[in-house]
């Protein structure tokens, strides 16, 4: 179903797409926020910028976004996926908890901060590009990928990567020398079992936006997790 | 009775917009109007203002002076004290739309000062400097009077309304600026008032912001020590002052100033692997540790023949920049620059702390 979301506010765009129809085409999008928060079962392609919280809370829709998407693209999402075919905003999948979040280019600040993970739902973010400073901040389950394609002579990731980090895990590729870690976490060469693990969401990805899989794979990856132990020993009382 | 801003703290969400031409090339309001349409929702109508520059050609070398009153009495007793400083050069009501959504308006004027010889030579004080305690005096100390531009060749308009309304209702679409900032406003806690809404300015310099800074009394009780009053307790307010008193009173670079306000963590300096930029980073902390801004903003700073936008280093606002031929957009959201220029290229979000400073080429302002 063609829908033009020029002029059209918020509200009535969300309305538009709850009323019938699982597959739709949103052409002029400029701005509007929370589109398709909640919502399952709908196939929705976005031409234009869409707003900010774009698939908040989201329960299972696909979106596929042709441009640039803004700040916190998959608030809280719950299942699903959400596809960025340039850039993404502040604070990308914050607080996510399942679903997939695939991204072509580059991410802002706080990306994937505090993904959360529980039994079958485990949360998935990829993103081609870098990924600026606070990536997985407080991360507490699920994946964050950060493929460093095309980026010349951007930094991997900016500064205070994985600051509170306490679950899931990070992957991230290609040099890491650089790149300050807090001391919660350990990172350390990504092994062949690690990367069989990923493989097929990083198969799928490649296959979506084009990515050559053996040229993504044709370099170091490195694996972060928290230190399982007792990563915040004596942080704030002795414990 | 409600109290007024100044009276009581208000916090404040907001979007902000800034789009300039580097040729000097002017334009009307409207475009910069309608970049706020898209963000919307980022204001609660509370208030909305913009600042344009290069808008009166004609009377380029005078202050131009932008009031509010609340009576004529104040008008009068303003204007009594204007005189005893500045030659009145003209003056005149701004010019305005009736509109429904903007109510409770004040008196609204517009005057072209130029300091007497004599007052500068008696109290041997720079013009800047006269005007700067000029419009302390009134905003301070003259009830029902209150000064919300006070530079040569630019001018703040603002009102409580959503910003789109205020453009229409100060009719920006004639006006004429090679550089426009826009700001919409999400006070919480407020009654509002006209003055309390952005841009703050003082001479040429104008703040827009986006954010709630918790650093607002350190930062003003330091401003103090060198005359600035803070008369709205509002935290943009202090922003204002700060870059004055950075740029045109200690003659920072902008490069400099940012690198006060938004003074990269002590970690971060250590690690710089430039041994002269640690240098310099450590030398602006430590003389002016007073003037470091935390908390969220992002901020566009106006002055004449420029823009330059920043971020708190933490990045707890968004900020998006973009370019198409001689014009550069600034903007809290992409949608606002790309109803501003569908095809504007090298969408960017700079990093917290990072300075975009944007000139327009020397002798075209």
């Amino acid at each position: 179903m063609e829908l033009n979301a020029k002029n059209l506010e918020f509200r009535e765009l969300n309305r538009q797409l709850r009323q019938g129809g699982s597959v739709f085409h949103i052409t002029g999008c400029c701005g509007q926020r929370f589109i398709a928060a909640g919502m399952d079962g709908k196939t929705i392609t976005i031409e234009g910028i869409p707003g900010n919280a774009l698939g908040a809370y989201l329960n299972g829709a696909s979106i596929e976004v042709l441009a640039n998407a803004q700040d916190a693209v998959g608030d809280t999402m719950n299942d699903g996926q959400i596809l960025i075919h340039g850039n993404i905003g502040d604070a990308a999948g914050y607080a996510m908890r399942g679903g997939r979040i695939y991204v072509k280019g580059s991410a802002g600040y706080r990306a994937g901060i505090h993904m959360k993970q529980y039994r079958d739902k485990v949360p998935v973010m990829i993103i081609g590009g870098v990924a600026g400073s606070f990536l997985g901040e407080y991360q507490a389950g699920g994946l964050i990928l950060v493929l460093g394609m095309n980026r010349g002579g951007a930094p991997l990731v900016g500064e205070f990567p994985c600051t509170g980090m306490h679950g899931g895990k990070m992957l991230l590729r290609g040099d890491v020398t650089g790149i300050r870690f807090p001391r919660g976490v350990c990172p350390r060469p990504a092994g062949e079992a690690d990367l069989a693990e990923i493989l097929p969401e990083l198969e799928r990805y490649c296959g979506l936006f084009g990515y050559d899989r053996n040229q993504v794979l044709d370099a170091p990856f490195t694996l972060i997790t928290p230190d399982s132990g007792n990563p915040y020993r004596q942080m704030y009382a002795a414990n | 009775m409600s109290k007024k801003e100044g009276q009581i703290r208000i916090p404040s969400g907001c979007a902000i917009a800034a789009v300039i031409s580097r040729e000097g090339r002017r334009m009307s309001g409207e475009k910069i109007v309608e970049a706020m349409k898209p963000m919307h929702a980022r204001s609660n109508g509370l208030g909305g203002g913009f600042a344009a520059y290069g808008i009166y050609p004609q009377y380029r070398d005078f202050y131009a002076f932008h009031l509010f009153f609340d009576n004529r009495d104040a008008r009068k007793d303003c204007e009594r004290y204007l005189k005893e400083n500045f030659e009145i050069v003209q003056a005149e009501v701004i010019p305005t739309r009736n509109l429904p959504q903007i109510t409770n308006v004040p008196m609204i004027w517009r005057y072209f000062l130029s300091p007497f010889a004599s007052v500068l030579v008696r109290e041997n004080i720079r013009e800047e400097d006269l005007v700067s305690r000029t419009v302390m005096t009134i905003n301070e100390g003259m009830d029902g009077a209150y000064v919300f531009s006070s530079g040569k060749n630019m001018g703040a308009f603002k009102a409580v309304g959503y910003p789109e309304d205020v453009g229409a209702f100060y009719k920006l679409e004639e006006y004429q600026g090679y550089s426009w900032t826009a700001h919409g406003r999400y006070p919480t806690n407020t009654p509002g008032w006209w003055g309390g809404a952005h841009p703050f300015t003082l001479l040429d310099y104008s703040i827009v912001h986006n954010g709630e800074i918790s650093s607002y009394d350190a930062n003003r009780r330091f401003l103090e020590m060198f005359g600035y009053r803070c008369s709205l307790q509002t935290d943009t307010e202090v922003i204002a002052y700060m870059m004055d008193y950075l740029l045109r009173v200690q003659k920072l670079s902008l490069e400099d100033a940012a690198a006060v306000a938004a003074a990269p963590f002590w970690s971060t300096i250590e690690n710089n692997p430039d041994p002269k930029e640690r240098q310099r980073l450590t030398y602006l902390r430590t003389v002016f540790p007073s003037l470091l801004i935390t908390g969220p903003f992002s901020i566009v700073l106006g002055f004449n023949g420029g823009l330059m936008a920043l971020n708190d280093r933490l990045k707890l606002r968004s900020m998006v920049t973009g370019e198409k031929d001689d014009l550069v957009f600034i903007a809290s959201e992409e949608a606002a620059i790309r109803v501003m220029e569908p095809e504007a290229e090298n969408i960017h979000a700079p990093a917290g702390g990072q300075a975009v400073i944007v000139k327009v080429k020397e002798g075209a302002y």
